[in-house]
This record gives structure tokens, sequence and C-alpha cells, in this order.
């Protein structure tokens, strides 16, 4: 089973990424719903890598490359975004406060940190690498 | 992702079939900002084929709920797969929004 793939940032290759984590795991017989929030929180944190930190510009590049040890999923993404994802500011969103403003984003790290059981974020020069967790059962 | 319309006098019914992620989710926006939706008491949404859905297509509903809100359309969920719903509830948006099992609860609303 291929256990790495790159794809260029363009927020159509979410779905290619998808497919990617999904038929990895294939092999692993999760439930649906396991199977459905691990690749959520992939998802987001590609959808967050392309659109935000790397605007959508084609021409550079996401790294994925996914494992398995001891029954823990892991996978790490990296990219050389000059904007790197600050952990240390993250807020838990307030839905109610979003519901009232209309406001669109800011949930989707809060899936990601709920949904995965580590989520490390480390940056060198301009190479970021995102790396989650996540037992399976 | 595609959507469906069909509608009543006061009911505007949206059935999503396929995915609503960070790229799909603009056409649902797009299809919610239009005044016209404001024009019906209800608005459902048939989830039965919404096979996945990220923040993008929460923030979509998000977005739009208190508009909807002031405005006295009630926006409804129904069908919903227990891989999407566990979504809503990761976030605890099954208390904030209203989802119910099937078409009929959601016509008697």
């Amino acid at each position: 089973m291929k256990d790495a793939i790159r794809i260029s940032c363009n927020r159509h290759n979410l779905k290619v990424v998808r497919d990617f984590v999904s038929a990895y795991l294939a092999a692993y017989r999760l439930s649906d719903l396991q199977l459905n929030q691990i690749i959520l929180a992939v998802d987001e944190v590609v959808a967050n890598l392309i659109i935000h930190a790397n605007h959508e510009d084609e021409s550079q590049f996401l790294d994925l490359r996914m494992g398995m040890d001891n029954q823990v999923f892991e996978i790490e993404i990296e990219d050389d975004s000059k904007s790197s994802y600050q952990p240390s500011l993250y807020k838990e969103p307030d839905l109610q406060e979003h519901i009232r403003i209309g406001k669109k984003g800011g949930v989707g790290m809060t899936l990601v940190n709920r949904i995965m059981d580590r989520v490390e974020f480390t940056t060198t020069g301009t190479h970021n690498v995102c790396r989650l967790y996540k037992r399976i059962v | 992702m595609k959507i469906n319309q069909q509608t009543t006098e006061d009911t505007l019914t949206l059935s999503l079939d396929g995915e609503l992620d960070a790229s799909s989710s603009v056409l649902l926006d797009t299809e919610l900002t239009k005044p016209e939706v404001l024009d019906y008491k209800k608005v459902l949404v048939d989830c039965q084929r919404l096979n996945y859905i990220s923040s993008a297509g929460l923030g979509v509903f998000i977005s739009h709920l208190q508009r909807f809100q002031d405005a006295n359309v009630k926006l409804i969920f129904f069908n919903m797969q227990e891989k999407v719903h566990n979504v809503f509830e990761i976030l605890g948006l099954d208390a904030l929004m209203t989802i119910v099992p099937s078409e009929a609860e959601a016509t008697a609303l």
C-alpha cells in the first residue's frame, strides 16, 4: 500500500487526500465513525495549509506520509510556506458567538484537536511539519 | 457535490448529494445566500446522500443561521448519516441546530 503522496496547493486536491487516507486505512477495518474522523482531521490540516498557509499557490506542494506503529496511526504533512501555524495562539471557539456574527471559519483546528490523540507542529527555517497521531480501535 | 431543490409554498428543501468540503461548500454558500431563500418559512436540508462534511461545510450553516433566525426561517436537517451527525456532535453543533431523523418530523416542525 502506497503510504506517501505529494499534492499541489489546490483545494480540489482535498478529495485526493481523503481518498488516499481512506485507501491506506482500509486494511485496518476501522468503524465508519473512526475512519471518517481521521480523514476529517487530515482534511482540516491540509485545507488550512492549502488555503491559509500557501494561499492556493499551485506551484507549492504538500508532502504527506502515513504509517501505523503499534496500533497508532501517524501522518506527517510537510510544506515550505513562510507562515507557519502557531498552536500556542489556539483558542477554543465560542460557537454561539460564531452564529451571532455569522462567522464561517475558525472551527477546523477544534475538530483536529478533539479527534486526534496528539497534534504537533514544528518549523525549521521555512520547513513546516504537522504530525497527527491516533490510536485505532 | 450536487444540490437538488424542491419547493412548496412555504418550504424549500435542499437535497445534498456528495461531499461538503472546503472546495464544494462554496456552491452551498451561494445557494443559501440568495435573498429568495428568506421568503420561505422553512429550509429543510435532506442529508441522506451527504457522505462527508468538513468545517468548511459546517461553517456555511453556522454563518447563515442567525440570518435565518432573524427572518423567522427555520433551518432543519433530516436523514443525516451517523458519521456526518458525529461531526456536528464533536463541536456541539447538534445542540445549536435542529436535526431530526426523518422528513416527516422535519415537515411537522
